[in-house]
């Protein structure tokens, strides 16, 4: 474990407003202590990439951000709101705001593309015309290149392609905060450039700030305004791609090295 | 809350001296008894989260962790279905689902319905007329029919066609949902899935099992007349005529009290086992196959019940 002292201190200044702040926060699943003590702020309109090996925590992380999960202990405030205390209509006035992108992307499999990216619009904007539900849908389509895929199910879609639907439909709603949960994962390396240029874009166009959750360091270092290293259920680290990077700590560097030089042949 | 990894018991009572049970999404039970086992050192976590006084009883199961265990899965349950009955009068009402899942569970039923429908009548009535040739009271054969088949028959083998068909496809594709994280994602774009996959799912088997029952009686009644055109001297108005000479309007309600019955513990126990399913696709095929067969079992339960009960008002 690194001392919290050998961190370097973020670029960001001091008075940065931020859209998610998370102290001390802890979340153990029987004996299994998953989060043990986690601080993190994420500044509004930045991209935060929470990086980590495999069971590590990352996505409960996002989870209980956006309220799937309940912290054992801590406090996690999202938009200046703290989320321990919420009722469900808080919630989901809270969720409104939010946008998560799941690991496999979590398409309604009974639905075609439209029926997807309508489904939490009409449920959560009311008096909205056909018509004008039409036009977000396309609009939002059209952002993320997919247009044509309107009328088609899920199942006839690539991996790459049910990704971009997955953010498409999150973006329907607007959200002020986007939490991706592996964006890139089981993606080709060409399709994974495409996947972060569009998350560096839909934070350009929507403003959005994010939580990345990923083990790809190209993502990361396409995407992070700030990276946090997640390692035995703390942030070992937190900074820039170099300053994360420039520690001499074993796990850290392995990650880098497999990352950037043993796993290219 | 912290995460139930063993038995005992806990009640948690409120500033009133009332039993209360904190969940997911902040609302209290009052009077419940949670058998749940968590670790010691959070019990100040709990008390910290939940604002309320806390007493545990001795660190072992109340009678045995199997049995503790089923009584813990018989109160979820029992909460499941008590959300049930609030997000249906809470609303809004996802009306255009529900047509859609009537017309899954109910319109899309009718062939595998009228061909088993059918064939019990005829066979009933085929089975049937040995015994009453052996007292010369083949006569009786359309009312004995009528009787069977709308007191019992009917909505007996509509629910369990529709355990084996609608329970199961249920239970696979909302295990499936949360497996792909489908229902997570509705939760977190704000829309209840609870009352979109749930309500709907357990209204239409409600609705659609009654309609369906009743349709497998006339069928079955159409099925009985066939034999019986081809056997003895009759017509179609003086076979009903005498088939429903015999039938009550507590038959009839009986049949249609156990179709309701029927109809809302498939749908509730598919719903059930597959929105809790486990991860991973054993936990779908595990949800779709306990589906079934809890449906079956209390479904003859049900059976027995409400047998006993119109004996009793008969």
């Amino acid at each position: 474990m690194i001392d919290k002292s050998t961190q370097p201190e973020s670029s960001l200044p001091a008075n940065t407003e931020m859209a998610i702040s998370i102290r001390e926060l802890y979340k153990s699943f029987g004996d299994l202590h998953v989060l043990r003590g986690v601080d993190l702020d994420v500044p509004k309109g930045k991209n935060v990439v929470v990086l980590g090996r495999s069971g590590t925590g990352k996505s409960v992380l996002i989870k209980i951000i956006s309220g799937l999960l309940t912290a054992d202990r801590g406090i996690v405030k999202v938009l200046g709101t703290e989320v321990s205390r919420l009722n469900e209509k808080q919630w989901r006035e809270l969720r409104l705001k939010i946008g998560f992108s799941f690991q496999n992307s979590a398409l309604y499999d009974s639905m075609t593309v439209r029926e997807n990216l309508e489904f939490p619009l009409v449920r959560n904007v009311k008096n909205l015309s056909r018509a004008e539900i039409n036009k977000s849908v396309e609009e939002v389509l059209d952002s993320v290149g997919l247009l044509r895929t309107i009328n088609q199910m899920p199942s006839e879609l690539s991996g790459g392609q049910r990704k971009r639907i997955g953010i498409a439909r999150t973006l329907i709603m607007n959200p002020e905060i986007m939490l991706y949960d592996e964006p890139t994962a089981g993606l080709d390396p060409t399709t994974c450039i495409e996947i972060n240029e569009l998350i560096n874009e839909v934070k350009e166009r929507y403003h959005t700030s994010s939580i990345l959750i990923t083990h790809d360091l190209t993502c990361a270092k396409m995407t992070g305004d700030k990276l946090a290293m997640l390692l035995d259920g703390k942030f070992v680290r937190q900074g820039t791609f170099d300053e994360v990077f420039a520690s001499d700590e074993e796990q850290i560097r392995s990650f880098y090295n497999y990352n950037f030089t043993e796993n290219k042949v | 809350m912290p995460e139930c990894i063993g038995w005992h018991v806990i009640f948690i009572t409120n500033s009133r001296g009332r039993q209360t049970h904190k969940r997911e999404g902040g609302q209290s039970v009052c009077g419940a008894v949670v058998a749940c086992h968590f670790p010691e050192n959070q019990v100040q976590t709990i008390r910290t989260l939940t604002g309320v006084r806390m007493s545990s009883s001795a660190n072992k199961p109340v009678i045995s962790k199997k049995i503790d265990s089923h009584l813990l899965s018989l109160y979820e349950a029992f909460h499941f279905m008590g959300r049930f009955f609030r997000e249906v009068v809470r609303g809004p009402f996802e009306f255009q689902e529900l047509v859609r899942q009537c017309y899954q569970i109910g319109y899309r039923s009718l062939p595998l319905i009228s061909l088993t429908g059918f064939i019990t009548g005829m066979v009933f009535t085929k089975q049937s007329r040995p015994s009453l040739m052996e007292f010369g009271a083949t006569s009786w054969l359309p009312s004995l029919v009528s009787i069977a088949i709308v007191r019992a028959l009917a909505p007996l083998i509509t629910s369990l066609i529709s355990a084996g068909r609608v329970g199961s496809s249920i239970g696979a594709e909302l295990g499936s949902m949360r497996v792909t994280e489908q229902i997570d994602a509705m939760e977190v774009s704000a829309v209840n899935p609870f009352r979109f996959l749930v309500v709907t799912r357990v209204l239409a088997t409600t609705i659609s099992i009654p309609i369906l029952s009743f349709y497998c009686a006339i069928v079955g009644l159409m099925g009985s007349f066939l034999d019986v055109a081809l056997n003895e001297e009759t017509n179609i108005v003086a076979f009903f005529e005498s088939a429903f000479e015999q039938i009550t309007f507590l038959d009839i309600g009986s049949a249609l009290v156990k179709a309701v019955a029927y109809g809302f513990t498939i749908g509730m126990v598919g719903c059930y086992k597959g929105y809790n399913a486990g991860q991973g696709t054993q936990g779908v095929g595990r949800a779709a196959n306990t589906s079934v067969v809890l449906s079956m079992f209390l479904i003859f339960l049900e059976e027995v019940a409400i047998v006993q009960v119109t004996n009793w008002i008969r």
